[in-house]
């Protein structure tokens, strides 16, 4: 047989596969799915809807069967465009991850959220190219605003770095906000809704980040967990702990988007303390880590 | 040789360049409505009767005599040396003094318009672009590319002289990746059988058909245009995809191997791939042209579909 047709074949079972997997309800709205894309199927930021296809069986198993997700308030996120503001933590993204399947498999109807990536993303060679046909962008301001004007929702972790790379004695205390999300909120008059992502911190509890490895490495952080990097990079597996996500409130911000830092700290510090609030909220309710 | 004897009410239109695959096309479309002169170096064929074509150098002084007998409407500058084979110090003095000179001669004797093909590949392709990069986007190509130096400085040079000069129609033109029968970078990578890519990269691009390419010059040369403008194709598309429609199979090369073992191929003369344009594979280097949309009223004829299939063969 031919090689071609060997591949073929194998694709439509992959085709056939994946269309059983997923709801009906997330397939329809997979195939209904209007990006602007053109006759290949792409946007042009690289999203490619009939990719979710392939990502979201697996996604739906790691949402459902090992997280267990349990999502509160959904219902605030709306249509049109809004700026998604979480809390960042897990050594990992798989927060991010977590949240856009939220978006996707707990709410009718289905809506694809767009989380800003970091600058060096498009580095990583399969990460690069993965990430895009998701519909993940790289976080520049003029992305956000191009996205935005689309109605596009967009998730922010203001947080960066420094939250996901935070140690275990620290969780659940949000780091210091980025003003960047702010700005583009003034700028476009985009609503903030609130997230608070329980679970997370639990998932690779950090005892320290050894920076000078990290640096030595080339990588953000460099996390010491009770498994990485012992096990090898299969240390950083996620624990099957639960996430439960808490969407807040939509927040509405008026304001020059030109102001001076000081001032835009002062409404950036009211969102980061309604995140802060409701992760509190969330820990209170919790009665248990992993189920 | 000899000029020919014409109705005089048509305008003089200087395209430098006229050799080229492009300059012959922009000759076939514009010979009924200007006076074409051509200037190349090369000698040229397949040009319509009416079209006079001086074979010299633009640097020669020779050339300021065209420009003395006055009446020139516009200039078209395509004669821009892309072919990294050459002689970098030659290459360098042709693009840069060439330019320079015919700059001199359009403000010396009072020609209303000048138009520069540029490229879209200026901007450079980086990790951190904007998905769409505007006209305002700094020009880093030669950070990594130095090979695109010399159009760099001659983009930056024209742009000065568009502010030196505001009696005079500057126009640059940034068009992304041309695709035609042409010979030039995108076109003959798209045309190899078993063209490279970087494995695990599939950044999106943009492509433009030469023919829509032509049609936006020819909207430029209306009075009272100026400024840059990025000239984007009909759509962007993910580099597999464009592969996979022209039926090519692709040899994925690990990023770690694949700079010395292009640089090998090139040194060697195999392969016509350079080691910087490999950072034209892993990452976008896409341009926003809403400004050609809204200023110069460009739309795309082709579709992607049609612009990909013109290099096929």
């Amino acid at each position: 047989m031919d090689k071609t047709v060997i591949l073929e074949r194998f694709s439509e079972l992959m085709e056939q596969l994946a269309s059983q997997a997923i709801d009906d309800q997330v397939l329809a709205w997979i195939e209904q799915l209007d990006r602007q894309q053109d006759e290949f199927g792409f946007d042009p930021f690289g999203f490619q809807p009939g990719f979710l296809k392939y990502v979201i069986p697996f996604g739906q198993w790691l949402y459902r069967s090992y997280f267990r997700t349990q999502v509160f308030g959904i219902e605030n996120l709306s249509d049109g465009p809004v700026l998604v503001v979480a809390n960042h933590s897990g050594q990992i993204p798989l927060d991010g991850f977590v949240i856009v399947g939220s978006a996707i498999l707990s709410r009718t109807p289905p809506r694809l959220l767009r989380s800003m990536v970091e600058k060096w993303v498009p580095d990583l060679p399969f990460v690069s190219f993965f990430l895009a046909r998701c519909g993940q962008v790289v976080g520049t301001p003029e992305n956000c605003v191009l996205l935005l004007s689309r109605g596009e929702g967009i998730l922010v972790f203001p947080e960066g770095v420094r939250g996901i790379s935070k140690t275990f004695d620290r969780r659940y205390q949000l780091e210091e906000f980025g003003l960047g999300f702010m700005r583009l909120a003034l700028e476009t008059g985009t609503p903030i809704v609130p997230l608070a992502v329980i679970g997370a911190e639990e998932q690779a509890p950090s005892f320290v980040n050894a920076r000078k490895l990290a640096r030595l490495v080339g990588a953000p952080s460099f996390p010491i967990t009770p498994t990485f990097p012992w096990l090898g990079l299969a240390g950083l597996f996620p624990y099957p702990v639960r996430y439960r996500l808490h969407y807040g409130t939509p927040m509405r911000f008026e304001g020059d988007p030109d102001d001076e830092d000081r001032v835009l700290k002062e409404k950036v510090e009211i969102v980061r303390q309604a995140v802060q609030d409701l992760v509190n909220q969330g820990l209170e309710k919790r009665r248990a880590i992993f189920w | 040789m000899k000029p020919r004897r014409r109705p005089p009410a048509k305008q003089k239109l200087v395209i430098t360049g006229i050799s080229g695959r492009m300059g012959r096309l922009l000759a076939r479309r514009l010979h009924k409505e200007y006076e074409i002169i051509g200037i190349d170096r090369r000698g040229s064929r397949y040009l319509p009767k009416n079209v006079t074509v001086y074979q010299m150098d633009i640097r020669r002084k020779a050339c300021e005599d065209i420009f003395r007998k006055g009446g020139i409407g516009a200039v078209i500058h395509l004669n821009i040396v892309h072919d990294l084979r050459k002689d970098a110090e030659e290459h360098h003095s042709f693009n840069v003094v060439g330019t320079h000179k015919l700059l001199d001669y359009c403000a010396k004797h009072n020609v209303p318009k000048f138009v520069l093909l540029s490229s879209a590949n200026v901007y450079g392709a980086s990790p951190n672009n904007n998905q769409f990069l505007n006209e305002e986007a700094p020009l880093l190509g030669a950070s990594t590319f130095s090979g695109i130096r010399d159009l760099i400085e001659v983009d930056i040079y024209t742009n000065s002289f568009f502010w030196r000069h505001p009696e005079i129609d500057t126009v640059i033109l940034r068009p992304v990746n041309i695709l035609g029968h042409l010979s030039n970078a995108p076109s003959n990578y798209l045309r190899l059988k078993n063209p490279p890519t970087i494995l695990g990269f599939d950044p999106m691009m943009q492509v433009i058909h030469v023919e829509d390419l032509i049609e936006a010059i020819v909207l430029s040369l209306k009075p009272g245009v100026r400024g840059v403008f990025n000239i984007a194709g009909p759509g962007a598309i993910a580099l597999s995809v464009l592969h996979k429609q022209l039926g090519r199979t692709k040899i994925p090369i690990p990023e770690l191997i694949a700079k010395p073992l292009v640089k090998l191929l090139w040194n060697l003369r195999v392969s016509a791939l350079t080691p910087a344009e490999l950072d034209f594979l892993k990452y976008v280097c896409m341009v926003d042209d809403r400004r050609a949309r809204e200023v110069l009223n460009y739309r795309p004829q082709k579709s992607l579909r049609e612009t990909i299939e013109v290099v096929r063969f």
